[in-house]
């Protein structure tokens, strides 16, 4: 095949991928965020939408939310400078999902003569990158805060931009000693350095060779830095809801005012990928290199099917559990919701042990344990990307927010000269060695 | 004046993370153990459960009856004229019984404008109207089925749930001796 057109292919269909994997994870956070809040506070979260009488444990409730933003009047204020105001929500939006295209999604996969990226652009600067297009994204919110011509809005569009820029700073320092670490800054070598046991002045340890191992005060800096960064609960002031009613979308309204719900998820998203891709080893599956994965498919399907039983062992007990003392409220499918679904992942579980016996006699295609290993690392990166989603509704429904003055007193006061100092000492270590 | 000084926090709370992650287990607990015991948490699934409220609750309104079944009701005026949302609309009418000489031919109360401040109870002589039935959900698909009739407000409730707990007073004493009881 021509090499130019296979090229030009093979970037077309990961670039695609890349945008949809914001786009599918925010209905499934938004979902993360309300279930996993009402059981931080004891209550159910949404369980009443429903098609067929499916419920998929208030999954559903997503479609309904969609139909109603899209059905909403959509008001743009009269005073309001409707250009920017409009330019905003597609400003945030599209620079929530752009940083992602620097972003190794497995390790390359090399076959017959030709190399199959996971990755849509290859830069030698895709740290730099990342970060320039992730600092774009603030002027969307100080546009929408301006341009609505609202008090509330303006001050929490300055709010945002202050927060943003001097929390930038203190995660820009901290990511600066990875690059003195790595001596990189394209995140294929970045990911690749991660990958083995760590070595600690000589010595192997039990550890991967995660970024976080080498530094883990630069992480802690860059995880809070990144709170703030998406606006997340400890410091999600530009939308203190009760001094600012909504901060800088309160004019927003419709699918607008979604569009902006949706950058701040996508941006969870991004900030995650980008601390997995550094901090704990991207789409590395820890102590198993990319080579024993291509060399060992039989292993890694015996480990899959083991897993996948395991798991819908599990789901089966807790979704019958949870059946079984429901089995009065509901009436009609609802009622045998839990029931089916839990029999469904259980028999799928099952139909992975039946097939054990099947994986060790299979002759299988050439291209079928690169295709695996392609697979594996990347299920091992949303894996992990989906723990921090989590981490960042866990801490929001966990933290109460902090004062303005308290953020900037942290954010200039102690995460920065910390940063500064860590970046200091790395650099003498470094040229020592 | 007396100036409290705040006590200085321990280095390990001032480095906030050991703090934060005794938080963050403390949530992650109450997650667990919901997933594993979703019926114990304290929520009730409202229109499949409903919890009994109790008697002195303020609800919607009702007519009260005499012996007879016709309302107490005289049509003095007092509520309409009382009601801050204008929602009662009385429509009187000539009594058969001629110790009170009037009667509601038609008693409507807009429940979309109730504001449910209770004066039309307060303001009546005659303890005829009452807002003691226990229904939160005052709902429905349009808004002429939100205004209530005489025929609704007299009968639609429950006589038993507040008998005991409120009984009317006697016709005798409101009405005068010569009304029927």
């Amino acid at each position: 095949m021509n090499s130019a057109l296979f090229q030009f292919l093979n970037i077309t269909i990961i670039a695609f991928v890349v945008w949809l994997i914001p786009l599918q994870f925010i209905p499934f956070l938004i979902w993360l965020e309300r279930k996993g809040s009402a059981f931080i506070q004891d209550r159910v979260g949404p369980d009443r939408t429903d098609v067929l009488g499916f419920r998929l444990f208030g999954y559903i409730q997503n479609f309904a939310d969609v139909v109603k933003l899209l059905m909403k009047e959509d008001v743009i204020p009269l005073q309001a400078n409707r250009f920017y105001f409009l330019l905003a929500p597609f400003w945030s939006m599209m620079f929530s999902l752009i940083p992602l295209m620097s972003i190794p999604l497995a390790g390359s996969i090399h076959w017959i003569n030709t190399t199959i990226h996971f990755q849509v652009v290859n830069l030698n600067v895709g740290l730099l990158f990342f970060f320039s297009i992730t600092s774009m994204g603030i002027l969307g919110i100080v546009l929408a805060g301006w341009a609505s011509n609202n008090k509330f809005s303006l001050i929490g569009g300055l709010r945002s931009s202050a927060q943003m820029i001097s929390y930038e700073l203190s995660m820009a320092m901290s990511l600066i000693t990875l690059l003195v670490v790595y001596q990189h800054a394209d995140f294929q070598t970045i990911v690749h350095e991660q990958t083995g046991l760590y070595h600690f002045f000589g010595y192997t340890m039990c550890l991967p060779n995660w970024g976080f191992f080498l530094q883990p005060i630069a992480f802690l800096i860059f995880l809070v830095a990144s709170f703030a960064e998406t606006n997340r609960n400890p410091f999600d002031l530009p939308e203190g809801e009760s001094e600012l009613v909504a901060g800088y979308h309160v004019e927003y309204s419709s699918i607008k005012f979604a569009l902006f719900f949706m950058s701040e998820y996508a941006n969870m998203v991004v900030v995650s990928f980008l601390n997995v891709s550094l901090f704990w080893g991207g789409y590395e599956v820890p102590y198993v290199s990319t080579a024993q994965l291509i060399q060992s498919p039989r292993i890694v399907l015996l480990v899959l099917s083991g897993i996948i039983f395991i798991m819908g062992l599990l789901v089966f007990v807790v979704l019958f559990r949870h059946g079984w003392k429901q089995r009065t409220l509901y009436n009609g499918v609802k009622k045998w919701e839990p029931f089916l679904l839990g029999t469904g992942m259980a028999f799928i579980g099952l139909i992975f042990l039946i097939l054990i016996p099947f994986w060790l006699h299979w002759n299988f295609p050439a291209w079928f344990p690169l295709a695996l290993t392609a697979l594996v690392q990347f299920g091992c990166l949303i894996i992990k990307v989906v723990f921090f989603c989590w981490l960042f509704v866990w801490v929001r429904w966990t933290l109460p927010r902090f004062r303005y003055d308290q953020l900037m007193n942290l954010g200039w006061k102690i995460m920065l000269p910390i940063a500064m100092l860590n970046f200091l000492v790395t650099s003498i270590f470094v040229i020592l060695k | 004046m007396r100036v409290v000084q705040r006590p200085k926090p321990k280095l390990m709370q001032s480095l906030y993370f050991i703090d934060i992650f005794k938080g963050l287990m403390l949530t992650l607990r109450h997650v667990i153990r919901n997933i594993l015991n979703p019926d114990q948490m304290m929520v009730v699934y409202f229109p499949e459960q409903k919890k009994e409220l109790p008697p002195p609750t303020r609800g919607r309104h009702r007519l009260m009856k005499r012996e007879d079944g016709s309302p107490r009701c005289t049509a003095c005026m007092l509520c309409a004229t009382v009601c801050p949302a204008e929602c009662i609309h009385i429509l009187a009418g000539e009594s058969t019984d001629t110790a009170i000489e009037k009667y509601p031919e038609r008693f409507d109360i807009d429940m979309l404008r109730c504001v449910y401040c209770g004066f039309c109870v307060e303001a009546c002589p005659l303890d005829a109207i009452r807002m003691d039935v226990p229904e939160v959900t005052v709902a429905n698909y349009s808004r002429e089925k939100l205004v209530y009739h005489k025929e609704f407000l007299l009968n639609h409730h429950n006589e038993d749930y507040v008998k005991n707990y409120n009984p009317p007073r006697p016709v005798i004493e409101t009405h005068g001796p010569l009304a029927r009881p």
